[in-house]
């Protein structure tokens, strides 16, 4: 169970304009401003959610997790896990928790992994049976015995990323905080990686708390999702109706010949977007003209040869989202 | 206190793997203790009688010196830790439940014994050798023997609580470089490395008594060749831990403070 109330966290920048002079005057006098990278930011996680965390860059994402993870103090707020405030409670919180940040390394650079598995059984003083339960499950599950025993240093990017997340796990925290877990991965890796998060959240409850740019992580793994921009929550709700929402809008791509004059005058529900040398884009709105009835009336008046139809995908939702918000 | 243990074990061990550079480090220390000790031997030729030790008191102590280097050596700072700090993967080491100024000592006490180790044998062995003016000699009673042992124990431990201030220091600076190049040069010359403390002038020695660098190398060398004796054991090992206790309580309480307002910069 995570409670955050209220949480406000502001860091100061120092700042200056270019130039000599400029460098010179900011040895005596320098100039700060303060960004507000949380602004009451509330939100409750209970046992067993999979949550999806998502925002532009610099919205607040990280600084949230951290806040959840012990790191960072909040200037003002209150945080509960799992009965704890986490920066006063540190060493017991994080215990129960595990943390995987995307573009950080928590493995030890020029040892083989096992080595790192073995320092953290010791940190965190599992027992020998746990520790030989998980990890058998987390290297078959995550396909990582091959490479366990090579140093970290000599994995690829998608291999080291599947042993960081075995490395958090190893401790069974019920709580998992995924930092951008799919930065930089391939695809295959990306949907390894998903799959295992899935896995992990339904049969160990794992509460799992994601962050990320990628919208196919949150399309595939979360129900629930909480929108952050410029330190404040925008949303918090259920992918599905969000979905439901935004699905009245479809987009079709439409490659034609001819000179295309026909689509200067269109019905009702229906919106050029783009139209240049034989290819078009037109908005449809399908509360008003279903995508039948719209693909009728071009195919009418002009010579189609391709056709394409784009439903509100999560990633075009959030760029909805984001300008509906002006974030 | 055994995830403690296991932490020191596995740096320990990864200590002991380097042999070609305890080699280097072997061959290196001979050579400049021999160096210093010639140039001793220059001076003592013309006025010897007017020092406060005896030559061979002298060689001893630069043997003790070179053999044990890497316990107090100044200039050696554990970049693992800065890197950490300023690239802001500290934030790892802040997931994990344990306490970050018992886990950095613990890593730099691991790395300097591990050095340490490999290296004071065949110094001290190849020392004990030489013709005698020049060699080591055993330690001047079994008191001193012993409490030798205590002493560069204690020394040893404030050295690193010591080198603990400093990587504190890189949370409020975004480079330490400045600070650490300070605090090698106040420690080479305060602490006996460069010349031992008996050479200074008496009104400088009297600072230096009150400044917890003496306590460091100086006071076990000091207790072993003799220069320390009687009761005056016991004071010195007693401001060593008075010192010790000092210098770690306020790392601790820095470090609290650092990480209170710890910013983890980019991403």
């Amino acid at each position: 169970m995570i409670e955050l109330k209220d949480i406000c966290k502001t860091f100061r920048v120092s700042k200056r304009n270019a130039g000599l002079k400029e460098a010179f005057k900011s040895f005596f006098r320098r100039e700060y401003t303060c960004i507000q990278a949380l602004d009451n930011v509330s939100f409750t996680i209970n046992e067993g959610e999979m949550v999806g965390y998502i925002g532009p860059n610099g919205a607040g994402k990280s600084s949230t997790i951290k806040i959840m993870s012990g790191i960072l103090t909040p200037d003002s707020g209150r945080c509960i896990i799992n009965g704890r405030t986490p920066w006063k409670d540190r060493i017991a919180h994080v215990k129960e928790i595990g943390v995987v940040f995307g573009q950080r390394s928590q493995l030890w650079w020029d040892v083989p992994v096992i080595d790192s598995f073995e320092l953290i059984k010791d940190i965190y003083r599992i027992d020998g049976s746990t520790y030989n339960k998980n990890l058998n499950e987390l290297t078959e599950l995550l396909d990582i015995g091959e490479i366990i025993r090579t140093p970290a240093r000599q994995l690829s990017l998608g291999q080291r990323m599947r042993c960081e997340i075995a490395a958090s796990l190893l401790h069974s925290p019920r709580i998992l905080f995924l930092d951008e877990p799919t930065i930089g991965l391939d695809a295959v890796s990306k949907t390894a990686v998903r799959q295992f998060i899935k896995t992990i959240n339904k049969e160990r409850k794992t509460t799992v708390i994601l962050t990320t740019h990628d919208m196919q992580d949150i399309e595939a793994l979360t129900e629930r999702i909480i929108l952050i921009g410029k330190g404040k929550i925008l949303l918090d709700g259920i992918l599905d109706q969000l979905k439901k929402r935004n699905s009245t809008h479809k987009k079709l791509s439409v490659d034609y010949l001819g000179d295309g004059s026909s689509l200067s005058v269109l019905p009702d529900g229906m919106h050029l977007l783009d139209n240049l040398d034989g290819h078009a884009k037109i908005a449809v709105d399908t509360s008003i003209l279903p995508v039948s009835n719209a693909i009728a009336c071009l195919s009418k008046n002009m010579e189609i040869t391709d056709i394409s139809i784009t439903g509100s995908t999560v990633e075009e939702m959030v760029v909805t989202l984001y300008e509906e918000f002006q974030i | 206190m055994k995830k403690y243990l296991s932490l020191f074990r596995i740096r320990f061990i990864h200590g002991l793997q380097y042999r070609a550079a305890a080699w280097a480090g072997v061959s290196t220390q001979f050579a400049w203790g021999s160096m210093t000790i010639l140039m001793f031997w220059a001076f003592y030729q013309n006025s010897g009688n007017r020092f406060p030790m005896t030559f061979h008191q002298l060689s001893t102590y630069i043997w003790l010196q070179q053999a044990f280097l890497s316990l107090f050596m100044s200039w050696y700072f554990d970049n693992d830790i800065f890197e950490s700090i300023i690239r802001g993967h500290v934030a790892y080491e802040l997931c994990r439940p344990v306490d970050i100024y018992t886990m950095w000592f613990l890593k730099n006490m691991s790395v300097r014994l591990s050095r340490a180790v490999l290296r004071c044998m065949p110094i001290l062995i190849a020392a004990v050798f030489l013709p005698k003016p020049f060699s080591v000699s055993p330690p001047a009673d079994l008191t001193g023997a012993l409490m030798f042992f205590v002493s560069i124990s204690l020394g040893f431990l404030l050295m690193v609580a010591f080198s603990m201030l400093i990587y504190i220091t890189a949370f409020t600076t975004i480079s330490p470089l400045g600070i650490r190049i300070l605090a090698v040069s106040t420690l080479e010359f305060f602490t006996g490395a460069i010349i031992p403390l008996p050479f200074f002038p008496e009104g400088l020695q009297k600072i230096m008594a009150i400044l917890p660098f003496a306590y460091m190398q100086s006071t076990p060398f000091l207790i072993y060749i003799g220069s320390i004796m009687g009761p005056d054991i016991l004071i010195g090992v007693l401001l060593q831990m008075i010192w010790l206790l000092m210098l770690i309580l306020t790392g601790r309480t820095l470090m609290k403070k650092a990480l209170k307002k710890v910013v983890i910069q980019g991403g």
